[in-house]
């Protein structure tokens, strides 16, 4: 077990760490290093975090990795970050992530791409993939990340770490800069299960600011930590292990998984989950309608960048076009289109119905079940620049996370095996409602009888 | 949901106008191409049978309005909430004539 101590004294190491690799990964796209050290000083038992770039952080800059944000530096901080500083974390600088959370892969952002510290021609996930690096390559021990259809847990597995997204209002949004305000969620990246339990313990909670977020009891997740899972239910869906789309290492070691826990002692239920196949279908009405309409207000009038022009249409215009990425665009594009006059009820009230199917399909299951499993993403991490250009194909490595986002519910990755290349394999564990804790209390005992966590990569 | 996608050049510039992007030529036959093939794979859900669900628009479905108390609280100064404005004059953002 971790002490609070024993990570404390690490903050000085931990700028030690990132001066002499992050240049070769570029997970962390901003730090001040004086102000590290002034805070190590002030709170010698702090722990380091570092902060995925959508989260607002008082006077540093936070620009979602795009260009219509460069030099933006909120007047206020988040409620997630208010809460690690009365905390006292020590706030290690900003991550890097796609454009606006906009990406698999790490790759979108406008500080160029993050690599993945296993094998640095290959993306760490995404979009929280410079939290999940930075975690991975030892630079920090844990990290906040940010997860609208799997943002925190695609990284998490593709780097070999613990990521999990809470339940839809476990976390305050308020200072998370919105993609897809009915799906995003923050949470925690970190090195092993018992850290990730930790950075939620100190996040959680209801919040006036957020009126999404659940006036519910916040328990100790750290006593969930149990080596003991007997009794304990695990549905595994047929719908996630297709014949085709998972790739066979992948495939391998979730079903080794399986066994392992079926040792220590859980039930495995046969379960169906049978609206899945329309999940990624729906999340890519939803979730780009979401986009779009936030998005409206970047336009250079309050702040962020400004192209100068004679009216204020072609002020925006201007500086929106120069502004955003092309995957930005896209999106923005793609729910304008659903959005608009004509379109709305053939796409967006179809998608929300579509919804429903696959929310009542997992409250379902739960009847059965107290957790469900399955892969987190269906193949390794793949090359920079191999599916940039290819959108749907971006889009289907989020096939196995995104349905969580769209029931609420919460998730978790952990590291679950390697490829015979070396590349981190993860798996998911889904939860009901506002239930973390048995996720941390089975990704624990799986962790306790497991050494895929220990492996480090040699970076 | 139409079968066919609808999507053509003067859709891809209508719907642009309308979210403030221009797109140059290249850009808009790019754009015609990658979008009609999500929307051909976001098709499938005419498959899934809605007649009598009810939408989600959001997952933690009984929550209604939520209103805070009606109490003067602490806000923002105005010099902090004009620091990032890239015009501004006196306690104002600037911004380019509206009309005219």
């Amino acid at each position: 077990m971790h002490s609070k101590k024993a990570i404390s004294n690490t903050a000085k190491s931990c700028l030690d760490r990132i001066g002499a690799i992050n240049e070769k990964l570029n997970a962390i796209i901003y730090i001040d290093k004086d102000k590290v050290r002034r805070s190590a000083e002030e709170k010698p038992s702090g722990i380091p975090v570092t902060i995925k770039d959508n989260i607002c952080v008082k006077d540093e800059p936070t620009t979602c990795a795009s260009k219509i944000l460069e030099n933006f530096k909120p007047p206020y901080d988040a409620t997630v970050i208010k809460k690690l500083k009365d905390a006292g974390f020590i706030l290690m600088g900003k991550a890097n992530m796609d454009e606006f959370a906009f990406g698999s892969s790490c790759e979108t952002s406008c500080y160029g791409p993050t690599r993945n510290p296993w094998d640095t021609k290959r993306i760490p996930g995404g979009s929280s993939g410079g939290s999940a690096c930075a975690v991975a390559s030892g630079e920090v021990p844990m990290a906040l990340g940010s997860d609208t259809g799997g943002s925190i847990r695609q990284p998490a597995a593709l780097s070999g770490i613990v990521g999990m997204k809470p339940t839809y209002g476990r976390v305050s949004r308020y200072g998370l800069i919105a993609f897809a305000s009915s799906l995003d969620q923050i949470g925690p990246l970190a090195g092993n299960v018992r850290d990730a339990a930790v950075l939620l313990n100190a996040i959680s909670g209801y919040d006036e600011l957020d009126s999404t977020s659940r006036d519910v009891a916040c328990p100790d997740f750290t006593k969930s930590l149990e080596n003991d899972v007997r009794k304990i239910k695990i549905g595994v869906p047929r719908e996630y292990f297709p014949e085709k789309g998972l790739d066979g290492e992948v495939k391998g070691a979730i079903l080794e998984s399986k066994d392992i826990l079926q040792d220590l002692g859980v039930e495995l239920i046969d379960i169906g989950l049978p609206h899945t196949e329309y999940a990624l279908s729906c999340y890519y009405i939803i979730a780009p309608a979401e986009a779009s309409s936030n998005l409206a207000r970047f336009d250079g009038d309050q702040y962020g960048l400004r192209k100068d022009a004679k009216n204020m249409i072609d002020m925006h215009l201007k500086t929106r076009t120069a502004g955003f990425g092309d995957e930005a665009k896209r999106r923005i594009l793609l729910g304008t289109y659903s959005l608009s006059s004509g379109y709305y009820e053939a796409y967006y009230l179809k998608a929300m119905k579509v919804r429903t199917k696959i929310k009542n399909d997992f409250l379902e299951a739960f009847k059965k079940c107290d957790v469900i499993l399955t892969p987190t993403t269906p193949a390794p991490a793949f090359k920079i620049g191999e599916k940039i250009n290819d959108p749907l194909g971006m889009y289907l490595s989020d096939i196995f996370t995104i349905p969580a986002n769209l029931a609420g519910i919460p998730g978790i990755s952990i590291p679950c095996g390697f490829t015979k290349k070396g590349l981190p394999i993860g798996l998911q564990l889904l939860g009901k409602p506002f239930d973390e804790e048995t996720l941390f209390r089975v990704a624990y005992a799986f962790e306790q009888n497991t050494e895929f966590h220990k492996r480090k990569p040699n970076i | 949901m139409p079968d066919t996608n609808p999507i053509d050049k003067k859709t891809v510039e209508h719907v642009a106008r309308l979210a403030r992007i221009n797109l140059s030529a290249q850009e808009i036959g790019l754009y015609k191409k990658q979008l009609a093939d999500i929307l051909e794979y976001i098709n499938k859900l005419n498959k899934v049978d809605v007649k009598n669900t009810l939408p989600t628009s959001h997952p933690m479905g009984k929550i209604k309005n939520v209103f805070r108390k009606d109490s003067a609280k602490k806000s923002l100064p105005v010099e902090d909430v004009l620091r990032n404005a890239p015009n501004k004059k006196d306690s104002l953002f600037v911004v380019p004539k509206i009309i005219g």
